[in-house]
């Protein structure tokens, strides 16, 4: 260290670059169960297998007939994730009225009762279990009962966002200043009362603009939600895939990427609008 | 001179449509649009809550239990979910690494920047995001093969989109001060990242990253639907094979993954926090 001038060395190396050693020692074992293996990308045969599906992307399929295909798919991915959310939101309200604890009469005066404290915990966990299990894995359970289709892919939607939207609403919820429902409630007004005139006016804009960015959220989902054959733009994609209809693929992709920039515009004006 | 009324003056509650009334308009068409979807799915789930479909419901969930807990299948089930974590811990590491360089282009750090890769980057950066990890990985497999390198190529790729743009805001926002204070004494654009503003967002980037890392192990136990391994691969070969209490345990240990990696996360975040 002597060559460099004080003023340029850096006091904290030591332990810059021991952390930097500690954090390549924890990775070794995750790089072995990846089996991380970048150099296979530029081997001969695979490179070559990757060079022939990339250069059948150009052109981009454009016949009408596939254009009407992709038109149909597009919709029916909207349509199956706004249904979807709907049903979640049939979930998610009143399991949302059951877990909130700013609604617990008992809790006004110290601690909530017991059989309350029990259901709202209960409440909670079947949210959380519904928030859990991946959209895919409710998708594939639903088409070995209801058979492939859209109705798969919509209650899929349904379990997994009611669960999230139900545990994010009873937070937003909890979260505000309580005195508005407290007073409402001390003076005999029912739960229901308390929530209409008391915790919804002060927290409608936050629950509906996280209600609109989960709808966003909720087409890429079944977009992926077509891979296990609940049909729009996904069922689209895996076909062209296992094709290697290159052009097919290249013109979903761009559909796709339009389709999540215009629902990510839409959810931001209509936030702006009823914020 | 008239005295104003003691009371406020009566008025009709305003009416429930009115054109002049944006946010009307906007839920007008949020109605619309439920209502045309479920025209259009024609989903049937009247046949759904029949007694018939709610037997079979039945039926299917029963034959998960008993979970099958014998030793090698277990132990199978054991690589499988840490082949998962580590998918989505190494997926997470790369894209905050790719996140952090394509984040530089993309936020304009201070007034005289002229930030001209800004538009260029962040459209890139949305590219990744827009596309789910699930498509990455059906188009990744075609390049890296099976298996759950092509699932941590994908989760990768699709997370430095999103940890990008989030890293990106975080530079913008950071407080000028430190990083101006470096650059009058004439400190170079590198030193100046890395002894000003890095060390002053780096508790919120990794913050963001972690918070990544859950939804990633949510979406690597996935991963294997289409083929790119972990957990997701069994469940799929299990449950196409109709073996449902070997399907219950990969499910039961998705769950507790993701529990187990929520909770990490949760403390980790809690310790960058204070």
């Amino acid at each position: 260290m002597n060559g460099v001038r004080p003023a340029q060395r850096d006091p904290a190396w030591t332990g810059r670059v021991g952390l930097l050693l500690t954090a390549a020692v924890l990775l070794w074992p995750l790089l072995v169960a990846t089996e991380f293996k970048p150099w296979l990308l530029l081997d001969a045969d695979a490179a070559r297998v990757t060079g022939h599906f990339l250069a059948s992307f150009l052109p981009p399929a454009m016949s009408p007939e596939f254009l009407w295909l992709v038109a149909a798919g597009t919709w029916r991915t909207v349509a199956m994730a706004t249904a979807g959310i709907t049903l979640g939101l049939l979930l998610a309200v009143p399991l949302t009225l059951v877990a909130t604890r700013a609604l617990s009469v008992s809790a006004l005066s110290g601690r909530m009762a017991a059989l309350p404290l029990v259901v709202r915990q209960a409440a909670r966990g079947l949210l959380i279990v519904l928030r859990s299990v991946p959209e895919l894995v409710w998708a594939l359970v639903f088409v070995r009962v209801v058979g492939l289709g859209p109705a798969a892919g919509v209650l899929a939607i349904a379990l997994t966002y009611g669960g999230m939207l139900g545990k994010v609403y009873a937070e937003i919820l909890e979260s505000g200043d309580a005195q508005v429902t407290q007073t409402l409630l001390r003076n005999g007004a029912s739960r229901l009362q308390a929530f209409t005139y008391g915790l919804l006016p002060q927290n409608a804009a936050e629950l509906t603009s996280y209600t609109v960015y989960r709808w966003e959220c909720a087409i890429r989902s079944s977009v992926v939600l077509g891979f296990v054959g609940a049909g729009g733009l996904g069922q689209l994609m895996d076909g062209s895939m296992k094709m290697f209809a290159g052009g097919e693929v290249l013109t979903l992709l761009l559909v796709f990427v339009a389709l999540v920039a215009l629902a990510d515009r839409l959810s931001a004006a209509l936030r702006r609008a009823l914020g | 001179m008239r005295t104003p009324a003691a009371n406020r003056p009566y008025r009709l509650p305003p009416p429930l449509f009115d054109a002049r009334c944006r946010a009307c308009w906007w839920v007008a068409g949020v109605l619309a649009l439920v209502v045309a979807s479920f025209v259009s799915l024609d989903l049937q789930l009247g046949a759904f809550f029949s007694g018939a479909a709610l037997s079979s419901m039945g039926r299917f969930l029963a034959e998960f239990v008993p979970p099958d807990f014998s030793g090698p299948f277990v132990r199978s089930v054991a690589v499988a979910a840490w082949e998962t974590l580590a998918m989505s811990a190494l997926g997470t590491v790369l894209a905050a690494a790719a996140g952090l360089l394509l984040a530089l282009p993309a936020s304009r750090r201070h007034a005289g920047d002229p930030a001209h890769g800004r538009a260029p980057a962040r459209l890139l950066l949305n590219t990744l995001r827009a596309v789910p990890e699930l498509v990455w990985a059906a188009l990744l497999l075609i390049a890296a093969g099976l298996g759950p390198f092509a699932g941590t190529l994908a989760l990768a790729v699709h997370t430095t989109g999103v940890l990008g743009r989030l890293f990106a805001e975080a530079l913008e926002n950071a407080a000028p001060g430190p990083a101006d204070a470096l650059r009058a004494q004439g400190g170079g654009t590198v030193p100046v990242f890395l002894y000003a503003t890095l060390p002053q967002v780096l508790p919120q980037l990794m913050s963001y990253a972690l918070y990544r890392w859950e939804n990633n192990i949510r979406a690597a136990a996935v991963l294997g639907v289409v083929g790119a391994g972990g957990l997701g691969q069994m469940l799929s070969f299990h449950m196409g094979l109709f073996q449902m209490h070997k399907t219950a345990t990969v499910l039961i240990a998705m769950l507790l993954l993701v529990a187990l990696v929520d909770l990490v996360s949760f403390a980790w975040r809690r310790g960058l926090m204070r």
